[in-house]
């Protein structure tokens, strides 16, 4: 296990005790160590690593609505290689391809991946449109323009509570969407 | 949506979880619930019951079904941990299946060949095999319900390991009230009861387990 690794276990610890901050720093940190190897694997696949964003989203959804299958005290890197190459599997199948993806592809994860800056996605922005007006509102106040539950709250006449709730069920049924896209 | 919104969004989401663990545990503590009311409802247990348990015969039905539900819960837990090893754990499954072995071996080399038959067969096959089955019933719809907060590589065999335990539990209750204490007719009534809600699990898990 490696610093890097050790750091991740640290963070996710942390954010399982409800560290919002760590939370979002592992998320960040993950995210293109994901993208590099997709996009790797999408490339040897012949696929166009344009889908590499969907599957980096799909699988951060995993990890988040899946962080309670995680044991504190096991390593994070194995938990997070067979998330993402479930998801990268998931991505392929519905697009109609063969899939032969081993966990060992997902091996060099931990490795220094390059630094990007993030792009858009298509699936989880086509299934957001589907969900209902008031899940959809919340995550668009809180994700993309950055407001706090508080004041989301306010903002749309709802109780903090109610916001948590609507988050939580707007990433829960983005997933199971996504999921059900064959 | 960008990555870095999805991110923000997901980070804002720190409802605290419930370990799988206690999951399962609730999970099962209801299905339980619902299988001891079933049983309460249409059976009773055999006269003589705590006491009887002495008997090695009658002992063996509950180590086999209980041991099994055991080996069943650990393995469920391994299955829907993403990079968990279960297959190092299969091994156990030794536990409940040795036991029956020594049960079996011990009831040929003691009675005579002209009981095998008899005490295979029994005198209530068919309520072993609907009964363990309708006890199982509410533990695994209980484990499912459960094991689909996991998510496991191989939604199959999470299914077949939540049928597996619900089938030792439903076994161990019918235990109570059976009265055909052969070894045989364990291995072969408990044996197919309990087959029989594997498959279901796995048939049903595989379409239900998917993440």
């Amino acid at each position: 296990m490696d610093d890097r690794e050790r750091r991740w276990m640290q963070l996710m610890q942390a954010a399982l005790a409800g560290d919002r901050p760590s939370y979002e720093r592992l998320l960040r940190e993950i995210a293109p160590a994901i993208r590099s190897v997709v996009e790797r694997r999408l490339r040897q696949m012949g696929a166009p690593t344009a889908e590499s964003e969907d599957v980096v989203q799909e699988t951060l959804l995993a990890v988040h609505l899946k962080r309670h299958t995680w044991r504190p005290s096991d390593p994070l890197g194995p938990w997070l290689r067979t998330i993402a190459r479930n998801k990268l599997i998931d991505h392929l199948r519905r697009r109609g391809r063969r899939v032969e993806v081993l966990v060992e592809d997902f091996a060099e994860l931990l490795a220094a991946p390059e630094e990007r800056p993030s792009t858009e996605a298509d699936d989880v922005e086509r299934h957001l449109a589907l969900l209902p007006d008031k899940q959809r509102s919340v995550i668009r106040s809180i994700a993309v323009e950055g407001a706090s539950v508080g004041e989301t709250a306010e903002r749309m006449n709802m109780t903090p509570g109610a916001v948590r709730v609507a988050l939580h069920r707007a990433f829960a049924s983005l997933s199971a969407r996504l999921k059900a896209d064959e | 949506m960008k990555t870095d919104d999805l991110i923000r969004g997901l980070a804002a989401d720190t409802r605290p979880q419930r370990s799988l663990e206690s999951g399962l545990a609730l999970a099962l503590a209801v299905g339980l619930a619902g299988a001891v009311a079933l049983f309460a409802m249409i059976l009773a247990p055999r006269s003589g019951m705590p006491g009887l348990l002495m008997e090695p015969r009658v002992l063996m039905k509950f180590v086999v079904s209980l041991s099994l539900a055991a080996v069943s819960v650990w393995m469920a837990l391994r299955l829907v941990r993403p990079g968990a090893n279960a297959r190092s754990l299969v091994w156990t499954l030794a536990v409940p299946g040795g036991v029956l072995a020594v049960g079996v071996a011990a009831e040929l080399l003691v009675t005579p060949a002209q009981g095998w038959m008899p005490g295979l067969i029994g005198h209530n096959a068919v309520y072993c095999l609907s009964l363990v089955t309708l006890m199982g019933a509410p533990v695994l719809a209980a484990a499912l319900f459960a094991l689909k907060r996991g998510a496991p590589e191989h939604p199959a065999w999470a299914g077949a390991a939540g049928g597996a335990l619900a089938g030792g539990l439903g076994a161990a209750l019918y235990a109570l009230h059976c009265t055909d204490d052969s070894p045989l007719f364990v291995l072969t009534w408990y044996g197919l009861a309990i087959g029989f809600m594997t498959v279901a699990g796995a048939l049903i898990g595989r379409r239900t387990l998917s993440w």
